[in-house]
C-alpha cells in the first residue's frame, strides 16, 4: 500500500483513501438509520396495538388534532427535503459556497418553521384545550382514559420527531460553518450527503406520523377542524 | 493466515526501545481522550471488571443469605434488591459489553487488518455513554437500590415500586446507546475496512460471530430503549401505557422487552462462540471443521433469535397458537447451536491438543454450554415450561449459558490474547488451577439449582421450605468457591503486567493477522497494511507444539 504523502482535507488516518472513508461514512449513516427505524418502530408498534384495542377512543383523539396545521407542516418538511437535496447538488456540481450556504440556511429555516408551527400553534392549542396528559389534562368526554393514551403517544411520537429535527438543525448549523470556511467542493461533500440522509429520514418519519395520527379513521375529506 | 509482508520476528524485539500503543503516550489524559481502539478496549476492560465484581458481590450475599431456610443475612426487601441489582449489573453492564467491547474492540481492527475501527471517536463516545449508564446504576445502588427484578415488569416497576427505578432505568436506556454505537462501528469496519485479500470466507470465525452480534445490537437495542423510555414516562407522568388500572397493557411491555432481551442472550453468547472457534483451532492445531457451517450458524442464530421471544411468555396469557409457534421456533435455535458444538468436537478430534489455560476454558465451555442448551429445550416445550417456569431450573439454565458459556469463553479469550494485549505472559500453572476452581465451583453452585427447580423451588424468594436446605447449602458452598476462582486470575493477571516474562509476537504460534504484529501492537497495529493470501486457521503449515 502506498503511503499518504499529502492528506486531502477532512481525511481521517484510519482509512486507506478518501473513497473508503466516504463509503464508510455513508454505510455508517445507513446503519444508524436502521437503528432509528427500530427505535421509532417500537413506538409505532405500540401505537398500532393500542389503536386496534381502543379504536373508538383513538379516532376521537385523532379528531381533536388540527389537521390543517399538520398538513401545512407536511408541506414545509417536504420542501425542506428538496432544499437539502439542492444543497448537496450544489456541492456536487461545484457551485460557489454561497449557493450551498443559501440552500442549507433555507433548509434550516423550513425546519424551524415546522417546529414553530408545532410548538407555538399546535401544542399551545392543545395546552389551552387541556389535552396534555400528566401536565394539563381536562378532557372528560367518552373513553377519557384511552383518549389520554392516544395523546400520550401523540406527544411521545411527535416530540421524539421534533427532537430529531432540533438535532438536524444543529448539524446543519455546523455544515453552514464548514461551508463558510470553504471545506466543501465537488471532490469532498460527504458530510453534506450523510446529513442529507438523516434529514430525509426524519422527513419520512413525519410522512408516516401524519396519516397515522391525523388522517386515518373517523376523519373524512371535508371533515376535521 | 499469512501475509506477503513479513513483520514477524521470532525473538521479542528490544522491549525498552520499541514504541507500542501502551507506551506511545502517558498520563490520565492520554487514556481518557484516546481514540485508539486498543486503549478503549482496556478502558472497557477495567470498567466491566469493576461491574462484574460488584454484581458478583451481590450474588455472594444472596447465596450466603440462602444458607438458612428462613434467610441468614438480610431482610426480604433487601434480598429483592440484591437479586435485582445482581441481574441488572451482570446483564446490562457486564455480559452485554463483555466480549464485544473488550476483545472485540481490541481484535476486530487487527483481524480485518486495519489501523483502527471506522469511527474511532464514536468508539470513545460509546465508552463514555457506557460509563454514564454505569454510574447511574451504581448511584441507584447506593441511593437505596431497586427491587423490580432485572426485567422491570410493570405495573410494579412503573407505579408501585418505591425504590430507585428511574435512575436504573435511565442507566439501562443510556447504556443501550453504547451498545448500538459499538455494533454500528463493527458492522461498518467489517464491511469497509478489510485488508486486501481478506474475503468474507477468509475471516476468522470470531469476526463472523461479532458481525452477527452487531446485527442483533443494532436491531434489538433501540426497541428496548423505547420500551424503557415509555416505562419511565409512565412512572413520571402517571399516564396509562402499561399499567392496566389506568388503561395500559402490561403484556405489551413484556412483548417489547423480550423482543430485545431474548436476542440479547445471543449478544452475550455469540461472541463467546466466536472466541471458542479461535481457541479450539489453535490448541488442536487444526483447521476448523466445517467453516461455512460455523460461520452461517452465527448468522442463523442472529436471525432466529428475533423470532422466539414469546417463549418467555408461555404462562403470560398469550394465545396458545402463538405459544405453539414460539415453541417450535425456539427448538430451531438449538440446530445452529448444536452445529457449532459438533464442529468444535470434530475439530478437536485427532488434533494435537495441548491443555494450556485458554483451552481448559474452551473445553469447559463445550460441556457447560451443552448442558445449558439442552435444558433450554425443556423450557421451550410448552408443557414442561408450565412446571419449570419461575423456578430455580430457569436460573440454573441461563447461568449455564451465560456464566458457564459466556464467562468461560470471555476468560478463555482474555487468557488467549493477554500476551497480545500486554506483551507479557501470565503463570500458566496458576491459570490452569483457576480454570479448574472455576469449573468445579460453577457446577457445585448451579447443578443443585436444576434439582431445586425441578422439585419446585421458585426463584426470587428470600425464604424456602426446610427440605430444600441441603441443595441450597451445596449451591452456596459452590458460589464461595466460584468467587475465589474469579479472584485468582485478577491477581496473577495484574501481577503479570509488571513481572510476567515478555511474550513475543506469537506465543501460541497461532494463526491470524493479530499474531503477525508485535506484542503489544504499535498504535497503528501494522507497520504496513497486510495482504491476506490464505484461508483462516491454516495450521497445517505450522509445526506442532505442546504446552
Amino acid at each position: 500500500m502506498a503511503a499518504h504523502p499529502v492528506h486531502p482535507p477532512g481525511f481521517a488516518h484510519q482509512f486507506e483513501d478518501m473513497e473508503q472513508q466516504r463509503e464508510a461514512g455513508s454505510l455508517g449513516m445507513w446503519v444508524f438509520l436502521v437503528t432509528e427505524i427500530m427505535f421509532f418502530g417500537g413506538m409505532f408498534a405500540s401505537y398500532t396495538v393500542y389503536r386496534a384495542l381502543h379504536l373508538p377512543a383513538f379516532e376521537t383523539g385523532s379528531r381533536l388534532l388540527n389537521v390543517r396545521l399538520g398538513a401545512l407542516n407536511t408541506a414545509v418538511l417536504i420542501a425542506s427535503s428538496l432544499t437539502m437535496a439542492l444543497a448537496i447538488h450544489a456541492a456536487q456540481v461545484g457551485k460557489r459556497k454561497s449557493t450551498i450556504i443559501f440552500y442549507l440556511l433555507l433548509t434550516m429555516l423550513l425546519g424551524a418553521t415546522f417546529l414553530g408551527v408545532k410548538f407555538t400553534f399546535e401544542w399551545h392549542q392543545d395546552w389551552m384545550e387541556g389535552l396534555i396528559p400528566g401536565l394539563n389534562w381536562a378532557y372528560s368526554g367518552p373513553y377519557a382514559l384511552q383518549v389520554q393514551m392516544f395523546f400520550c403517544f401523540y406527544f411521545f411520537m411527535t416530540g421524539l420527531h421534533a427532537l430529531h429535527m432540533v438535532v438536524g438543525i444543529g448539524i446543519l448549523t455546523v455544515l453552514v460553518v464548514m461551508s463558510a470556511r470553504g471545506r466543501f467542493n465537488d471532490q469532498y461533500y460527504a458530510p453534506l450527503e450523510i446529513t442529507g440522509l438523516y434529514w430525509h429520514f426524519v422527513d419520512i418519519v413525519w410522512i408516516y406520523l401524519f396519516p397515522l395520527l391525523y388522517l386515518i379513521g373517523g376523519r373524512y375529506a371535508l371533515g376535521g377542524h | 493466515m499469512s501475509t506477503t509482508v513479513q513483520t514477524i520476528h521470532d525473538e521479542a524485539p528490544a522491549e525498552a526501545s520499541r514504541v507500542h500503543y501502551l507506551n506511545a503516550s502517558y498520563g490520565v489524559k492520554s487514556w481518557l481522550l484516546t481514540t485508539d481502539h486498543k486503549r478503549i478496549a482496556l478502558l472497557y476492560l477495567v470498567s466491566i471488571t469493576l461491574m462484574f465484581f460488584v454484581g458478583g458481590a451481590f450474588a455472594v450475599l444472596m447465596r450466603l443469605h440462602l444458607v438458612e431456610p428462613q434467610g441468614a443475612l438480610v431482610e426480604p426487601d433487601t434480598y429483592n434488591k440484591l437479586f435485582t441489582l445482581h441481574g441488572i449489573l451482570m446483564i446490562f453492564f457486564f455480559l452485554i459489553p463483555s466480549i464485544p467491547a473488550t476483545l472485540g474492540n481490541f481484535l476486530v481492527p487487527m483481524m480485518v487488518g486495519a489501523r483502527d475501527l471506522a469511527f474511532p471517536k464514536l468508539n470513545l463516545l460509546s465508552w463514555y455513554v457506557y460509563m454514564v449508564g454505569a454510574i447511574l446504576a451504581l448511584y441507584s445502588t447506593v441511593a437505596g437500590g431497586v427491587d423490580t427484578g432485572w426485567t422491570f415488569y410493570p405495573p410494579y416497576s412503573s407505579t408501585y415500586s418505591h425504590t430507585q427505578v428511574l435512575p436504573v432505568a435511565v442507566g439501562v436506556f443510556v447504556m443501550g446507546f453504547s451498545s448500538i454505537l459499538t455494533g454500528l462501528n463493527f458492522v461498518v469496519t467489517i464491511h469497509k475496512m478489510r485488508a486486501p485479500g481478506l474475503t468474507w470466507f477468509r475471516f476468522p470465525l470470531f469476526l463472523w460471530a461479532i458481525y452477527a452480534t452487531s446485527i442483533i445490537m443494532i436491531l434489538g437495542t433501540p426497541v428496548v430503549a423505547i420500551t424503557i423510555f415509555l416505562l419511565g414516562l409512565e412512572r413520571i407522568l402517571h399516564v396509562g401505557i402499561f399499567d392496566p388500572t389506568i388503561g395500559g397493557d402490561p403484556v405489551l411491555f413484556q412483548h417489547m422487552f423480550w423482543f430485545y432481551s431474548h436476542p440479547a442472550v445471543y449478544i452475550m453468547v455469540l461472541p463467546g462462540m466466536g472466541v471458542m472457534s479461535e481457541l479450539i483451532t489453535c490448541f488442536s492445531r487444526k483447521r476448523i471443521f466445517g467453516y461455512g457451517f460455523v460461520a452461517f450458524s452465527s448468522m442463523a442464530i442472529a436471525v432466529i433469535s428475533f423470532l422466539v421471544w414469546g417463549h418467555h411468555m408461555f404462562v403470560t396469557g398469550q394465545s396458545i397458537y402463538a405459544g405453539l409457534i414460539f415453541s417450535v421456533l425456539s427448538f430451531l435455535v438449538a440446530i445452529p447451536s448444536a452445529i457449532k458444538v459438533f464442529n468444535w468436537m470434530a475439530t478437536i478430534y485427532k488434533g494435537s491438543i495441548s491443555y494450556q489455560a485458554p483451552m481448559l476454558y474452551a473445553l469447559g465451555f463445550i460441556g457447560l454450554f451443552t448442558m445449558g442448551g439442552l435444558t433450554g429445550l425443556f423450557l421451550a416445550s410448552l408443557a414442561t415450561d408450565v412446571h419449570l417456569n419461575g423456578t430455580y431450573f430457569i436460573v440454573a439454565h441461563f447461568h449455564y449459558i451465560m456464566v458457564g458459556g459466556t464467562v468461560m469463553a470471555y476468560l478463555g479469550g482474555i487468557h488467549f490474547w493477554w500476551p497480545k494485549i500486554t506483551g507479557r505472559m501470565y503463570p500458566d500453572g496458576w491459570a490452569r488451577f483457576a480454570a479448574l476452581v472455576i469449573f468445579v465451583g460453577f457446577n457445585l453452585t448451579f447443578f443443585p439449582q436444576f434439582m431445586l427447580g425441578y422439585l419446585g423451588m421458585p426463584r426470587r424468594y428470600a425464604v424456602y421450605p426446610a427440605e430444600f436446605q441441603v441443595l441450597n447449602v451445596m449451591s452456596s458452598a459452590g458460589a464461595s468457591i466460584l468467587g475465589v476462582g474469579y479472584l485468582i486470575p485478577l491477581i496473577y493477571l495484574a501481577w503479570s503486567m509488571r513481572y510476567g516474562p515478555p511474550a513475543g509476537p506469537n506465543p501460541w504460534r497461532a494463526k491470524g493477522l493479530e499474531w503477525e504484529t508485535p506484542s503489544p501492537p504499535p498504535t497503528e497495529n501494522f507497520e504496513e497494511i497486510p495482504v491476506v493470501t490464505t484461508d483462516a486457521y491454516d495450521y497445517a503449515n505450522v509445526g506442532v507444539t505442546r504446552g
